[in-house]
């Protein structure tokens, strides 16, 4: 019994110690910094109750990240979801190459954030006249646009939005994938006996209600990986002098806030408690939403 | 050993420079590390432990981190010399009648125009905002953009020095909001003028800081530093010339920003003494160097008056005409004008300039949080 404890510990040990070091610690630190005045200092003295909550609330900029933040969600989470579903059911059906196809779309996974958000920046949607977009909008007799910096109408949206397709479309697709060579082929054959060929209607009726455990899994990830975003808008709009007001989702209002010149820690700390339990309620309306946890006939 | 830290200098031969100015220290050890990526981040993250740099270079975002303790006062270090430096930029380092860093070189912006191109369009340099505006918007062509004055539409690059060029202030001598005026708003309402024309280029690979937009011909006027004078120089020859921001209303006036790197030493460092005697030795006693460093890579002014003074290179051309707007029309940010009230201020500018938005309304928030920041700092 003693030795199955110390292989217990010896395997988990590592990692225990790591998840104390660098998440709870963190977690009670930043915590505890929140009612503190923690202005370019992480032991503060000044202790200020709430303020810091109040003040984070009240700053249009932070609430306006919270906007930006559940519109990025709502369009980039079905968008995927879609587009890496098509992209599946595409390969899926191919007979030959179809190797070929996954690999090539898988590959932008590959890809850093970093590395894609500045060839998009720099290559794709630059706003001078030999940027690829720019050049295609001219040869057609269209003039050059500027991507990035019009917001109206909020042309920004398209350049953070592909970059985050291209890059993670192939991921979802392999999972969907998954699901489809799961599906007992039996269905189809009955369905086909009962008068509904391939098409829309099995489409509808067998193969999405036999993906439900792929699409939970797949909603979940992308919506986790949507309130973690801020290589790509961090990459593509921020410049020397800092963000512009727009497109600043939470991570990268907290960056510059706390890690910036700001250094405001207790600020910092108290947006990131603030976004810690919109995740939380958000993460467990979904799981509701989906009845995870639950057993299905 | 001390350690000293600088951010990535674009000119080449600086990081060379400076590891042989401290290689020629006598009386210590000097590791010097040269600092890519966000460099304000990582001192502001550096001078929070122990492992930080004994002496270090920082520009802006200084008060808080004078007011934790984080650096050491250096008004014994730099004595009797403190006459001798640009007191403009030196300002910007005293905190309470004490200095906290050693100004290394100025650096200042200006806003450079194409001689061919104007002569082209029949336009003279413009004298005034307004005139700055026209001349924007005649110049521009389905190739050729009139201004460029960063991808953002001037909010970063250009950041308060329209409400300079307008007669008006960051912050007062008695320490008020000192933009808090109708002027600001006329005067920012003409960046969205630009704007709105369609004059101003957006989107260039390279930003504003760098002279590439300039002289590859994408636009016939930019905005950008006195450390890109050399290369458009070696790009253009003759066909350039240089101006400050020009004045805009009654009240108008030239506006130059000017800046320094300063040299600074750690409170966390374990040699204090042995840092602040280095960081004397540098950039108070040794003048060849400071002239060294001013000059030789890149083109920056030397942050001492005696050294601008007797520099021949600065005495003709375009590099003489940069003296004169420094001296005469030069402004630095205010120490107390913290981080959250420049954010404040550049997220107002941007909304005017791209969406339209009404310049009084947007100014008025900037001053709320901008008196906000003072009453904090204040305490």
């Amino acid at each position: 019994m003693q030795r199955r404890h110390l292989w217990f510990w010896i395997f988990t040990g590592p990692f225990v110690i790591g998840l104390v070091v660098f998440s709870y610690v963190p977690l009670i630190w930043s915590l505890t910094l929140s009612f503190f005045d923690a202005h370019n200092t992480v032991t503060p003295k000044n202790f200020v109750g709430l303020a810091n909550y109040a003040a984070v609330l009240k700053d249009p900029a932070f609430t306006a990240s919270l906007g930006t933040f559940v519109l990025f969600t709502l369009f980039i989470v079905p968008a995927t979801y879609a587009l890496s579903l098509g992209l599946a059911l595409l390969v899926h059906r191919q007979k030959f190459g179809r190797a070929f196809f996954q690999s090539v779309f898988f590959l932008p996974t590959a890809c850093s954030y970093v590395v894609a958000s500045l060839i998009w920046r720099l290559s794709i949607f630059n706003g001078v006249r030999f940027g690829l977009v720019n050049s295609v909008a001219r040869a057609f007799g269209g003039s050059s646009v500027a991507w990035l910096s019009t917001t109206h109408p909020p042309l920004y949206w398209l350049v953070i939005v592909t970059v985050r397709l291209w890059l993670q479309a192939g991921f979802y697709m392999v999972l969907f994938l998954t699901g489809l060579t799961r599906m007992p082929t039996m269905l189809y054959e009955a369905a086909a006996l009962d008068g509904a060929g391939p098409g829309w209607r099995s489409f509808r009726h067998i193969t999405f209600p036999q993906l439900r455990t792929t699409s939970v899994a797949v909603l979940l990830l992308l919506t986790i990986s949507a309130f973690q975003a801020f290589d790509e808008f961090y990459n593509l709009l921020s410049n020397s002098r800092g963000y512009p007001p727009y497109a600043r989702p939470p991570l990268v209002y907290l960056y510059y806030a706390a890690l910036g010149q700001g250094q405001d820690l207790g600020i910092g700390s108290a947006g990131a408690i603030v976004l810690a339990l919109v995740i939380a309620v958000f993460t467990i309306v979904q799981a509701r939403s989906f009845r995870l946890g639950e057993k299905h006939p | 050993m001390l350690s000293q830290w600088y951010h990535q200098y674009g000119e080449p031969g600086v990081q060379q420079a400076v590891k042989r100015y401290a290689r020629a220290y006598q009386r210590a050890r000097v590791s010097v590390q040269w600092r890519p990526g966000d460099y304000d981040q990582q001192i502001a993250t550096a001078l929070l432990t122990d492992v930080g740099p004994d002496v270090f270079e920082s520009v802006g975002g200084t008060l808080d981190q004078i007011r934790a303790g984080q650096i050491v006062d250096l008004t014994d270090a730099i004595g009797s010399a403190a006459a001798d430096f640009n007191q403009t930029v030196l300002a910007t380092m005293t905190y309470r009648g004490k200095i906290y860093g050693i100004p290394q070189a100025i650096d200042m912006q200006l806003l450079y125009y194409r001689k061919s191109m104007l002569a082209a369009a029949g336009i003279h340099p413009p004298a005034s905002l307004d005139e700055l505006v026209a001349a924007a918007r005649a110049l521009t062509t389905p190739d050729v953009k009139g201004l460029f004055v960063g991808n953002d539409g001037g909010a970063g690059a250009l950041g308060p020095t329209p409400l300079y060029a307008a007669g008006l202030e960051l912050l007062t001598a008695d320490g008020a909001v000192g933009f808090d005026d109708p002027s600001a708003a006329v005067t920012l309402g003409k960046l969205r003028t630009l704007y709105a024309d369609q004059s101003l280029l957006l989107g260039a690979p390279l930003d504003w800081s760098n002279p590439a937009a300039f002289t590859q011909g994408l636009t016939a006027m930019q905005w950008s530093g006195l450390w890109a004078l050399p290369h458009i120089s070696k790009a253009l020859g003759d066909d350039f010339g240089v101006l400050p921001f020009p004045p805009d209303g009654a009240r108008g006036r030239p506006a130059a920003p000017i800046g320094a790197y300063c040299c600074m030493v750690s409170s966390r460092g374990r040699q204090i003494q042995a840092a602040k005697a280095y960081a004397k030795w540098l950039w108070v006693d040794r003048t060849d160097y400071q002239q060294d460093f001013a000059l030789s890579y890149g083109l920056h002014l030397p942050a001492r008056i005696s050294l601008t003074l007797q520099e021949n290179r600065l005495r003709t051309g375009m590099a003489a005409e940069a003296v004169r707007f420094a001296t005469e029309h030069g402004w630095a940010l205010p120490l107390r004008w913290t981080d959250r009230s420049r954010v404040a201020l550049q997220d107002a500018m941007t909304r005017i300039i791209q969406d339209g938005a009404d310049p009084a309304a947007e100014l008025a928030g900037a001053v709320l949080t901008a008196r906000a920041e003072l009453d904090r700092v204040r305490g």
